[in-house]
């Protein structure tokens, strides 16, 4: 118990005297997973409209794959990004491995099928109410996931901010494609994961604390940019 | 003064799940006035205005309007029983259609803003249009229908659960658009509407057009027995 205590005191004055190296990782953990969110929504939102919108012969099969991928193991999901990215890999010539990009991209992959899945659920309800209209308005293809997704942009944000919430929290993938290294890909979840095994409950639970307030700023914010719960019904 | 018209139905029909819910049809529609579709419950109203308009499936038969058929969708609208609001305010929805076919916004806003005016919504424009009371909403997907000047609107009974006054409302504008040109066709369960509004009437039975009549002989004197006890008010199935 006097370890969460600690902990706690800690944290409260590395925040208090905005230590660099706190700052500093802090900031990587933001940058990383606030750029897996952007590049995955960018690809899960209208993924998801198209399931939603299109008849196509595989779609059950996707949703169903979607579904189960939400549930995909990071450090599996790391490996592969280690083995795709590694020297002797195909993309080895990028020289990724252990940079930050890679671990947006082992993000990335983690977080698509979890943000596409809870997308398509609200699109797809969505698009029912919207079907007979948008058909009769003989409206294009691109048209109709254009209006689905800005509708439905609330309920995507719901979306993606779940999907902000399983990359900012993520440890497994970005510690194998990252490499927690000081001062180049060194975030707060590796971190922690280091100091809980050199056995510095203190500084770990430290930062863990602070994970978890920068994981409810960050919502904060982003719910108070988009006005949810403020204006109409949706 | 169109040229989608005369529509030519000729055998055409729809089903679903192996159940036919309209046709085989046979039918001829100039391009004038108000034709109103009566007819029973499950009858197939709704399913024959879907039909026409290209919204069912047509499994057999064929539907031919004089101009080309993508020609002819561009130039309709539907209005449907439960109005389709789009989670926006009353002014997107309106410019909606036209954004959609490629109208600048600020055309797009003034036309918008005279339609709002012109169905009674003008003090509603930032509104959004889920919280309509359904007599407001039913307004503005009329006039988010008449906005883009289609030549043909659909109305599937649009005042179906509306009060006396958004009745009246609706049947005006209706009117004003049938003065302008625009051909309509509506399907409606309220026999005084119909009598109101009609110029000529196809009464539905069963899925089959029963009788395709002008108003006015139709409600003296129907040609067949059902459409006859269908309008002294008897119930027939």
């Amino acid at each position: 118990m006097t370890d969460l205590w600690d902990g706690l005191s800690r944290a409260f004055w590395l925040v208090a005297t905005l230590d660099a190296e706190l700052s500093e990782i802090a900031l990587r953990s933001l940058q990383v997973s606030l750029g897996a969110l952007l590049v995955g929504s960018a690809i899960a939102l209208p993924l998801a409209a198209l399931l939603a919108v299109r008849r196509f012969r595989a779609r059950r099969a996707v949703i169903a794959v979607l579904n189960a991928l939400m549930g995909l193991p990071p450090v599996v999901v790391g490996l592969v990004v280690y083995v795709l990215l590694s020297r002797s890999g195909p993309f080895g010539v990028l020289g990724l491995l252990f940079t930050p990009t890679a671990m947006v991209i082992a993000q990335v992959i983690i977080i698509v099928p979890l943000i596409a899945s809870i997308a398509h659920q609200s699109l797809r309800d969505l698009w029912a109410e919207y079907h007979d209209l948008l058909i009769s308005m003989n409206v294009t293809q691109t048209q109709k996931i254009a209006t689905l997704l800005w509708d439905a942009r609330r309920a995507l944000l719901t979306a993606s901010l779940a999907g902000f919430g399983r990359a900012i929290g993520e440890v497994g993938a970005i510690m194998i494609v990252g490499g927690n290294i000081d001062h180049a890909t060194r975030v707060l979840t590796t971190a922690i994961a280091l100091e809980t095994g050199k056995g510095d409950f203190a500084l770990a639970l430290a930062l863990g604390f602070i994970l978890i307030a920068l994981a409810i700023f960050v919502n904060l914010t982003i719910h108070w940019l988009g006005r949810t719960e403020r204006e109409g019904r949706w | 003064m169109s040229d989608m018209f005369p529509l030519s139905v000729k055998g055409a029909k729809t089903s679903r799940r192996g159940k036919v819910l309209v046709g085989p049809v046979d039918l001829e529609l100039d391009g004038q006035g108000t034709c109103v579709v009566i007819g029973p419950n499950g009858a197939g109203k709704t399913s024959l205005l879907r039909l026409l308009h290209g919204a069912a499936r047509l499994n057999s038969g064929q539907i031919n309007w004089a101009c080309s058929t993508e020609a002819a969708h561009h130039d309709q609208t539907f209005v449907f029983q439960r109005p389709v609001m789009l989670r926006r305010s009353v002014e997107d929805n309106l410019i909606y259609p036209l954004r959609m076919r490629g109208m600048a916004r600020k055309q797009a806003k003034a036309l918008a803003a005279d339609w709002a005016e012109r169905v009674g919504l003008q003090d509603m424009l930032r509104r959004p249009a889920p919280v309509l009371s359904g007599g407001e909403q039913q307004k503005l997907a009329l006039a988010r229908a008449l906005i883009v000047a289609p030549k043909l609107v659909f109305l599937d009974e649009p005042c179906a659960s509306l009060d006396g006054r958004a009745m009246r409302e609706i049947e005006e504008i209706l009117q004003e658009a049938r003065a302008g040109g625009t051909r309509l066709i509506l399907s409606t369960h309220d026999m005084g509407q119909a009598k109101r509004l009609a110029d000529t009437v196809v009464f539905m039975f069963q899925g089959q057009v029963h009788e395709h009549s002008p108003a006015e002989p139709f409600f003296a004197q129907p040609e067949t027995s059902r459409a006859a006890a269908f309008l002294r008010g008897d119930i027939v199935e």
